[in-house]
């Protein structure tokens, strides 16, 4: 509703006073209005900046969070004016809004910021005026772009696998993310030199090579080593032909892959060489077959696939189509007019190259595009001077459409630097962020520390208590009442990461005690991390005292006689979730804790072992898998 | 060469195109009415001073310039009634009903979309009562005041001028069927019952036979208030619209 139909309402409805004389029926009653007809001054204080508009102002969009009974709720009585905790340069530009009924948007503003701000206030951006339409539309849409292709970057290479993939979508992510794996990368190195070869090939084949014994003439490579030639041919065309069978296995949609311009560049590359083993060495099908082979040199295009350079040309050329449509349309144009125009002003000389006007054609698009072989010229006058006039005007022709490929193609190119460069820079900002995180962790064990050490010296325990704010107070308990629900502690990741190798090593030395329960646990403990054990194993065992390790090995030890008293049941949950143990294990960082080997849950952690300080790895116990996923907390300790 | 001259001209296509700055600044120093005193103007009409700044703020705001010209009146005005389809508000008090059984072809209903410019043309000629060709803020505010706190003589005065469409003092039958044509007009196609063609006409009939007192075509000033004042229904409606500011 614009502001004017409110303003000029009263007006309209004296207006009404006219028909009054003419109407064949009686008025109806008009509406009682008990409000206060005098207007009002609001105060609006937006963080500190105070706002006076009239109250009419914001009456006039109802709808509003400003214009209804909403803003009652941010009413502040003791300063009479509401509060708004919001920024103010933004209010700026609701407030106008409200007094010109145009909403603007600030070219120098977030637009997520502006969507934000008007989300809150109850504005729709539609109505944002036309004067600041386009530019919000063009941002708005950019910025979603940009939103999506980084989410989608995300997903595509680095979400890790979903846990039962079947075999066939590895096979497909192998090949769409050949960095996935090592096979994927070999696969994706094999296949492009192959490509190349084969492409090689077609090209030496057509060199001539020194003619065998008995013949005079070059003959081209293709034919004296026919063999040759033709088992490189054949060799390509078979991993050619595996690829796309894989592929065509793999995809997830077979429909849709076939469709796929890769596929059918796939296809068009083998394509030739069955027809040609198909087809009889016949005389009259050969000029066909010729043809054909020209279509091997599409094998060439299957390097796009190994180069991103390439892909975004291709998608710039078709992004560009209507530019390029145009462009050919209107060399089309201007190739008739100027060839026909010099057909006829060279009809007359003797001896004129321009005997048609497609013959013509040939002079036109030479000169045109300033190429100029010079096999046709003009003689006359008539045909110099337009001559000239079609060599000029192609210049012009051409320098048309042309800036607008280059900008579209300047676009996504940068698009696709500025992806990779969020790839790159992704790893160091997930590093930094799990740093901090780390950080707060290492608040609460360093508390939780200095509780255990000071718990029998008061004034130790009210300095550290001092030093931390009441948020970390109550995050801090918030932890300790978590500890105390799932009765494990939380541990640092040197803590961790010790407590995995010798778990390993605790378990192949306890292979040599007779605990046949403990076959289960073993195998599938040491697939936890044997890979991480051994090279951990490999560096810390030469490095560790032998007392730690033994120390460890025999509170492992002294778990291990638990266990055994365990019920089966426990076993089998223990071998369950071993498989959970294998997979974070794994993991580089640690991202989750699930460490599962059953307890007696009677045993409180601080009375069965000696306390010792915190790098010492101690017990294993029950987690709650997924309660841990967002923390890096690693299994407990003490 | 001609991609050559195409980046060439890419780079110089990134500069704005510069306006024409001379016709900008005529526009602006063009119109800019400011209106007398505002005390002046609380003692020529019978509104407060208080609901003179309530009339002049809002009127202000959506004409900056001072000044209301015809296509914006319309354009006002046709925001209040129904327009094929465009978003608008339905005044709330219409008062025609058409009540006319004929059965009229209703293929000019068809092409008659609503159009509330007629009659707005006829109401800017009433506001613009100096005939300069632009409402200004006293010409309207005069105008409210009549038709809000005038007293009876002066509304019917002030509607009699409405429908002298040549301002000659008399309304002859022509002047009245263009009024209510072009209120019917303002109803637009979808009404119910279905608009008749010459629904107008019959409405004209039955009106000026009323008000045409010594039959001789045309209605003075004075047979128009007389008659009105005969009308209880039309006494009763004047009082209407007082509480409307």
């Amino acid at each position: 509703m614009a502001a004017g139909v409110a303003t000029w309402l009263p007006f309209a409805r004296a207006a009404a006073v006219g028909w009054l004389p003419l109407a064949k029926k009686t008025m109806p009653k008009p509406p009682v209005d008990n409000s206060s007809r005098s207007d009002e001054i609001l105060y609006v204080n937006v963080s500190g900046v105070r706002f006076q508009t009239w109250k009419n102002t914001l009456d006039r969009y109802p709808d509003t969070l400003l214009g209804s009974s909403e803003k009652e709720f941010f009413y502040n009585e003791d300063t009479q004016e509401y509060f708004f905790d919001r920024d103010p340069e933004m209010f700026r530009h609701i407030l106008n809004f409200y007094r010109t009924g145009k909403l603007h948007y600030p070219r120098h503003e977030c637009i997520q910021a502006f969507d934000e701000e008007l989300a809150f206030y109850g504005i729709v951006p539609e109505i944002i005026g036309d004067c600041c339409m386009e530019e919000y539309r063009d941002r708005k849409k950019e910025n979603q772009e940009r939103l999506a292709e980084d989410t989608e970057a995300n997903e595509a290479t680095d979400a890790p696998l979903p846990p039962h993939s079947t075999s066939r979508e590895r096979l497909w992510r192998a090949f769409e993310n050949p960095h996935t794996s090592t096979m994927a990368l070999v696969f994706y190195y094999v296949t492009g030199f192959f490509i190349a070869v084969s492409v090689i090939a077609n090209v030496v084949e057509t060199v001539p090579c020194r003619p065998p014994k008995g013949r005079v003439k070059d003959l081209p490579c293709g034919e004296k080593y026919q063999l040759a030639f033709f088992c490189m041919d054949t060799a390509c065309v078979l991993i050619f032909t595996f690829e796309y069978l894989m592929r065509l296995f793999a995809a997830p949609s077979r429909c849709k892959f076939m469709r796929s311009v890769m596929s059918v560049i796939d296809v068009v590359a083998i394509m030739p060489y069955y027809i040609g083993l198909v087809m009889p060495e016949n005389e009259d099908v050969s000029g066909a077959f010729v043809t054909l082979r020209v279509f091997r040199v599409f094998r060439i295009f299957k390097f796009s696939r190994h180069s991103q350079g390439l892909r975004i040309l291709g998608y710039t050329l078709k992004s560009c189509a209507s530019e390029l449509g145009f462009l050919l349309f209107s060399l089309t144009m201007a190739i008739i007019i100027f060839a026909t125009v010099m057909f006829y002003a060279e009809k007359g000389t003797k001896g004129s190259t321009f005997t048609s006007i497609p013959a013509s054609f040939w002079y036109t698009i030479v000169t045109m595009t300033t190429l100029g072989y010079g096999d046709m010229v003009p003689n006359t006058i008539a045909g110099k001077i337009f001559g000239s006039i079609c060599s000029l005007s192609g210049v012009l022709v051409i320098a048309l459409p042309v800036p607008v490929i280059v900008s579209n193609f300047s676009r996504i190119y940068h698009q696709n630097q500025r992806a990779d460069k969020m790839r790159a820079q992704q790893k160091v900002r997930l590093a930094r962020i799990r740093m901090a995180k780390k950080g707060t962790t290492n608040a609460f064990l360093q508390y939780k520390e200095d509780r255990a050490l000071g718990d029998p010296d008061s004034d130790n325990t009210a300095l550290c208590v001092k030093n931390r704010s009441a948020f970390e107070h109550q995050h801090h308990h918030l932890l300790h009442c978590l500890e105390k629900t799932t009765n494990h502690e939380f541990t640092d990741e040197m803590t961790y990461s010790e407590l995995c190798m010798t778990e390993s090593v605790g378990f192949r030395t306890s292979r040599s005690t007779s605990l046949s329960s403990q076959q289960g646990v073993q195998n599938n403990s040491t697939g936890c991390c044997p890979r991480r054990a051994r090279r951990r194993a490999a560096m810390r065992l030469a490095n560790s005292t032998v007392s730690v390790s033994r120390g460890s090995v025999q509170e492992l030890d002294t778990l291990h006689i638990k266990t055994t008293s365990i019920a089966s049941q426990n076993r089998s949950s223990l071998n369950a979730q071993a498989s959970d143990l294998k997979l974070n294990c794994g993991e580089p960082d640690f991202t989750a804790a699930i460490i599962s080997i059953p307890t007696p849950p009677a045993n409180s952690p601080d009375e069965s072992l000696p306390s010792s300080p915190a790098p010492i790895p101690g017990i294993l116990r029950n987690t709650r898998a997924r309660a841990f996923t967002h923390e890096t907390v690693k299994i407990s300790s003490l | 060469m001609g991609a050559v001259v195409g980046t060439l001209t890419m780079q110089t296509k990134q500069r704005r195109p510069s306006t024409d700055k001379a016709d900008d600044d005529l526009e602006m120093t063009m119109v800019c009415h400011r209106p007398e005193g505002l005390d002046q103007l609380e003692a020529q009409t019978n509104f407060s001073k208080r609901e003179l700044q309530v009339l002049y703020r809002g009127f202000k705001n959506e004409c900056p310039s001072g000044v209301v010209n015809e296509d914006t009146f319309k354009q006002i005005y046709s925001q209040f009634f129904p327009h094929g389809g465009e978003r608008s508000v339905l005044f709330v008090c219409v008062c025609v009903c058409v009540c006319a059984p004929s059965t009229c072809a209703l293929i000019n209903m068809v092409f008659l979309p609503a159009d509330a410019s007629t009659y707005a043309h006829y109401l800017f000629n009433a506001f613009d009562s100096a005939h300069t060709g632009s409402i200004k803020f006293e010409d309207f505010v005069t105008a409210l005041s009549i038709l809000l706190r005038g007293s009876v003589q002066e509304k019917l005065q002030w509607t009699f001028n409405l429908y002298d469409i040549n301002r000659d003092g008399y309304i002859n039958k022509e002047e009245m069927t263009d009024i209510v044509r072009a209120i019917y007009d303002m109803m637009g196609k979808y009404t119910y019952p279905v608009l008749k063609t010459d629904a107008p006409k019959q409405h004209v009939d039955a009106f000026f036979q009323k008000m045409d007192k010594n039959r001789d075509g045309v209605v003075t000033l004075d047979e128009f208030i007389l008659s009105c004042q005969e009308d209880e229904n039309i006494m009763r409606s004047l009082q209407l619209f007082e509480n409307v500011i």
